[in-house]
């Protein structure tokens, strides 16, 4: 394993290990005792001071602290007050949702941020252009919540040929995708637009041009190609985003994922599964991280002799 | 888009003037809409009225008065909410800056300065809270704070303050090494001397443009607080809110969640193009997020 990867790992580490940290100290200094949340205020305080005991919230903060962190290596939350099972199966069983509305909105912005990328960048300063660059602009910065309700005001009330929202039929994933997708997709066709733009001015492909190459083999394979290193980068920064807006993105379309169980948790007061859930969107955060830097060397041979 | 092609025949940098004048205009009438339109409105935004319920827009109420952009479900003036979630939207986006951009040109010009450890430190903890997606910070710190106008600052300014660090911080580098900084240590200039006078005037630019850039960002974080209700308290008109109160009123009072993100959008989106005007303008290599 190259060295930069070592590092990388190291650090994110650190990330996962900050963000545990951040939400042990919120969950604990947020107002309402969970053991009293539990019982009721009907409760005595010596069954409240027993359950209390058997958490472990009698002991010292960093002893709370020490614990917690030993139990979260095995994933290890404690129980859901809310659901009845464990903090780590609620996570298991809303986050293959959440990857799946992510993969499908990842792909759709890709698919079709790519190639209008492109086509904005061969009709430069066009009327398609012009119009690409401002729609891009604000899809980039619109609200996401608030398209979301505007498509299914659209599509699920006034044409009624798509759900409003749960994840019971296979269509039900295109509204949620689209929302998410759509700012992902603006800064793609951004990226591709300039990328190419700078691309096209290279000397190389000028000795494209000049072995004979056609227009879409040269633009295609030598400017495409050069492109992406830096649309990788920052879509991988964007990927980022892209976990966050699911946050807000299910609470909208009730999508019964990572984002929604957090923020229903939070709302309920739910800390051990506001924590696992935290953790989880962090690693998983950390891990396409780790993969947009690998997959640097494969795109850029600089990057693997370099090390 | 159509009267650019006009304008660049008259001046030669016609079109990113107008990419400055026309949504510095928008800013404008927000601005002067969030501060006088309630009072020259007149309505009071959470006055509720029973008798005139989900009307739509450009509908006369009951007591003669015309509502422009219809009612919400108990009976309060869409308009008037709109004028006051504006007032909320810009104090939030403005405070949040100016503390954010604070935050960070301190942060930053001790990284960039002082280099060393208190560079390793304060990058590194940057770094991290780049590695954790922001609305999620803001999500866990505003679910602590609990909901109210200072915490969302707070909030936000907390999620903020690195962009403002690292354009600071390099930007410090970048200057540190000039030979009017070496001319003024030469005659015996203090540290603070050079940082004040040599430094910061080199950070006014590029930190109008983050923050320009940033402004929108902040706004929609601030609606997508209200909206999740973790913003702030529901009894205050905020665009967010008004937004989330309408989401069960889809299929009979469409506007009650149409409008108000109509003019969040076209506030940011306004802003957004401002913000890469000045970008385009003054720094095309700024590394802004």
């Amino acid at each position: 394993m190259p060295v930069f990867l070592l590092g990388r790992l190291a650090s994110s580490l650190l990330v996962v290990f900050g963000a545990a940290t951040i939400v042990f100290l919120a969950m604990r200094s947020v107002p309402g005792d969970p053991a009293v949340v539990m019982l009721g205020v009907s409760a005595t305080p010596e069954q409240i001071a027993a359950l209390r005991a058997s958490w472990g919230l009698d002991a010292p903060l960093f002893v709370q602290y020490f614990n917690y962190l030993v139990r979260m290596a095995s994933f290890d939350f404690g129980q859901s007050l809310r659901l009845g099972i464990s903090a780590g199966q609620a996570v298991a069983q809303n986050l293959p949702n959440t990857v799946y509305l992510a993969v499908v909105a990842f792909v759709m912005a890709v698919s079709v941020g790519l190639p209008l990328g492109v086509y904005s960048a061969l009709r430069r300063g066009r009327a398609a252009d012009r119009l690409v660059s401002l729609l891009s602009l604000a899809g980039q910065s619109l609200p996401s919540f608030w398209v979301g309700i505007m498509l299914v005001l659209v599509f699920s009330r006034a044409l009624h040929i798509l759900p409003s929202g749960g994840a019971e039929s296979p269509q039900a994933v295109l509204l949620p995708a689209i929302t998410l997708a759509l700012p992902l997709l603006s800064v793609i066709v951004r990226l591709v637009r300039s990328g190419l733009l700078e691309a096209m001015g290279e000397p190389y492909m000028q000795t494209a041009r000049a072995k004979g190459l056609g227009e879409p083999r040269v633009i295609g394979v030598h400017g495409v190609r050069n492109m992406l290193i830096p649309v990788v980068t920052v879509v991988g920064l964007e990927l980022g985003t892209l976990l966050g807006g699911a946050v807000i993105v299910e609470t909208v379309f009730a999508w019964p994922g990572l984002g929604r169980l957090l923020i229903d948790s939070i709302a309920a007061r739910d800390y051990a599964v506001v924590q696992a859930s935290v953790v989880m969107l962090v690693v998983f955060f950390v891990a396409i991280n780790i993969v947009v830097d690998m997959l640097y060397g494969v795109l850029d041979p600089r990057v693997r002799v370099n090390g | 888009m159509a009267d650019a092609s006009i304008v660049t025949q008259v001046t030669r940098r016609g079109r990113s003037d107008l990419g400055i004048w026309i949504p510095l205009i928008i800013c404008a009438v927000y601005v002067l809409a969030a501060v006088f339109g309630p009072v020259l409105l007149g309505f009071d935004p959470v006055a509720t009225s029973p008798r005139n319920r989900l009307l739509p827009p450009m509908s006369v109420l009951s007591d003669g008065s015309l509502a422009l952009l219809g009612t919400d479900s108990v009976g309060r003036d869409l308009f008037a909410q709109l004028l006051a979630g504006a007032r909320i939207s810009l104090v939030v986006g403005a405070t949040t800056l100016l503390l954010a951009s604070v935050i960070g040109l301190v942060l930053g010009t001790i990284a960039g300065y002082a280099g060393g450890w208190a560079d390793a430190l304060i990058m590194r903890i940057a770094d991290i809270q780049l590695g954790f997606p922001s609305i999620l910070l803001a999500v866990l710190v505003a679910a602590v704070l609990g909901p109210s106008l200072t915490n969302v600052v707070l909030v936000l300014a907390v999620t903020r303050w690195v962009v403002f660090a690292r354009v600071a911080r390099a930007q410090t580098l970048a200057v540190k090494s000039r030979t009017f900084v070496d001319a003024s240590r030469t005659l015996g200039a203090s540290n603070l001397h050079i940082i004040v006078n040599c430094i910061l005037p080199a950070l006014v630019a590029p930190v109008l443009v983050v923050a320009t850039v940033q402004f929108g960002l902040v706004i929609v974080a601030e609606a997508s607080l209200s909206f999740l209700g973790l913003g702030l308290p529901v009894g205050i008109p905020t665009w967010g809110g008004t937004i989330s109160a309408g989401r069960n009123y889809l299929g009979n009072a469409w506007w009650i969640s149409t409008m108000p993100g109509l003019a969040l959008s076209l506030l940011v989106v306004s802003v957004g193009v401002l913000g890469d005007t000045l970008r385009d303008r003054f720094d095309p290599n700024l590394a802004t997020r």
